[in-house]
């Protein structure tokens, strides 16, 4: 490896593809979110700046509207409570998988990955349909709705921590297990804290795919009281709509950028000295 | 053990909501109410409503629209590979020191919701937006084009927008862990840099492009909301995900729904088995 062989950093043309491509990618929403700053009614040119579709609007701000932030909430409860529900389950069924070997251990891993590759829409008829024929006592509105995000968002979780499992391999919780801890007590004390970095990894997915979801809510919405903010932004695509769209939106924006930027600090804390396991290398591991 | 609350969740909710979906699409109708009876006993399923299906499907009015569904997934799947292509593979091999800044980049529209992208296209394209504005400063076009009122391009700029994301990490983890050394060879043997792409660099690439374009083909054809959003929902831009949707939803005909949803299923069941079959074998390979 002669040093003029390196020919790293040396591509003009494609890494002027690349800027231009994170510019293309990024700069429309800076400017859906600059035009929530606008002081008038238009959602297509930049007016002077106010927060009127924020708070300052008496009827149809973002903080006087009650639909728009009855969305906002629905929207933040969901999330959590599939995080809450969604992560333990997942990372047991990871543990659980594992270790377990044999015909019916292949069958469970099958089933785990098929919702991945399931179109939305495959799942938000199918749950519909089965609420509507067989569940029928399940109670219709946001129950419905955190089942059906909790389904689509488990198998993300047992990707990420399964490939996190592959990567410590077994000898640490045999080294545990030789001295002298139980089952239980290697899972706690040894395999979880090396897990944690994955862990966080799939909260922070599941959160952002609950937030985003629009499929599957809107499958198992039952009308404006169960409406999330991606419905509400779908359906002020109908009609006459207002910047306090674009603001609900970039208020939403702001919360899962600081709820993901929280994970990855409190991550690296963790995981010092460790090369990667950030939200790069858990989603690239979820999609490889 | 540890996997059982997962495995029975997704049994619950998965595997029997993806049944019920077959039950009422082989059960029958109230000749009443028009509700659907879903036959859960397999002996009783009769395939009337199926067959008219799928003979519009083939040949009938659901044939175009399931056409013309393919030609939007084709020609955004093309625009993916042309625009991920590049940028992954400069992230991977070229980028040097700034890998990990374009890398977080890349990674920012997974947290940015996808219909809050989308809403940004409809703020820019709109008949007085930025867009045409830019265009009509450049003198590339009179003053104004309407985008957004069902035209074709407009859904395949909005389906690469939001699915380029998608792609571009699967295809940067798999040209990531090329191994140098092999592209060095090619250098040493006389191959010039063009002969070392075509010959090695892109032909290790070819899994990783496959994995990147079945994780972004399936979600694209059960899309409905891209296409509707970006064209006030005109009938001249429908996808299969529309009928879908206005079948279980707007009119009350589960049953041609369901019928829809299964055919949907068995055209892309190849792509799901490969996915399948791939990250199968890969975790069989981490495992030893």
């Amino acid at each position: 490896m002669s040093p003029f062989r390196r020919r790293q950093g040396r591509a003009p043309v494609l890494a002027m593809v690349t800027w231009v491509y994170i510019l293309w990618s990024l700069l429309p929403v800076l400017v859906a979110v600059r035009i929530s700053f606008n002081s008038g009614k238009s959602r297509s040119t930049l007016q002077p700046l106010s927060t009127r579709w924020y708070w300052g609007d008496p009827t149809s701000s973002v903080w006087h509207d009650d639909h728009l932030h009855t969305a906002m909430f629905n929207t933040l409860q969901l999330a959590a409570l599939c995080m809450l529900i969604a992560t333990p389950i997942g990372v047991a069924m990871a543990i659980g998988l594992h270790r377990w070997r044999g015909k019916l251990s292949s069958a469970a891993n099958g089933l785990m990955l098929i919702p991945i590759v399931t179109p939305e829409i495959v799942f938000g008829v199918a749950l519909f349909l089965v609420f509507t024929q067989a569940y029928t006592g399940v109670p219709s509105g946001m129950t419905r709705q955190l089942i059906g995000h909790i389904t689509f968002t488990m198998s993300f979780v047992v990707v990420i921590v399964r490939g996190r499992l592959q990567a410590i391999g077994g000898q640490y919780e045999e080294a545990a297990r030789d001295l002298g801890a139980t089952r239980l007590q290697a899972i706690r004390l040894v395999l979880l804290p090396l897990l944690a970095p994955a862990i966080f990894a799939s909260v922070m997915v599941v959160f952002a795919t609950s937030v985003d979801d629009f499929v599957i809510s809107s499958f198992l919405s039952t009308g404006a009281s169960t409406d999330t903010v991606p419905i509400k932004i779908y359906s002020g695509a109908k009609g006459t709509s207002t910047p306090a769209l674009n603001a609900l939106a970039t208020v939403m924006l702001v919360f899962t950028l600081l709820a993901v930027l929280l994970a990855a600090l409190a991550m690296k804390r963790m995981n010092r000295g460790d090369d990667d396991g950030g939200a790069a290398g858990g989603l690239a591991g979820l999609s490889v | 053990m540890f996997a059982m609350p997962g495995v029975g969740w997704l049994l619950l909710f998965f595997v029997v909501s993806v049944y019920a979906v077959m039950a009422v699409a082989f059960g029958a109708v109230d000749p009443i109410l028009r509700t659907p009876i879903p036959a859960w006993n397999p002996l009783q399923w009769n395939a009337r409503a199926m067959s008219s299906v799928l003979h519009r499907v083939f040949g009938g009015d659901l044939g175009t629209v399931f056409v013309r569904t393919f030609w939007f997934v084709g020609l955004s799947l093309l625009g993916c590979i042309l625009i991920g292509y590049p940028v992954a593979y400069f992230v991977a091999r070229k980028a040097g020191k700034y890998r990990g800044l374009v890398l977080g980049m890349l990674v920012l529209p997974f947290w940015i919701s996808y219909l809050m992208r989308m809403m940004a296209w409809t703020n820019l394209l709109a008949p007085d937006g930025m867009v045409n504005n830019v265009l009509h400063f450049l003198h590339l076009q009179g003053p104004q084009r309407y985008w957004l009122d069902g035209n074709w391009y407009t859904v395949v700029i909005g389906l690469v927008y939001g699915y380029v994301p998608f792609f571009i990490l699967p295809l940067y983890s798999t040209l990531e862990r090329i191994d140098g050394r092999l592209i060095e060879a090619g250098r040493d043997l006389g191959a010039s840099s063009a002969q070392t792409f075509l010959r090695v660099t892109l032909p290790l690439s070819v899994p990783g492009l496959m994995a990147a374009s079945v994780i972004t083909i399936l979600p694209m054809f059960g899309d409905y909301y891209t296409n509707t959003y970006l064209t006030s929902g005109s009938p001249k831009t429908e996808m299969i995900g529309n009928q879908i949707e206005r079948y279980l939803l707007g009119t009350s005909q589960p049953q041609t729904g369901a019928s829809l949803v299964l055919i949907l299923m068995a055209f892309l069941f190849v792509l799901m088995a490969y996915y399948l079959y791939t990250t199968i074998r890969q975790q069989r390979l981490a495992d030893r």
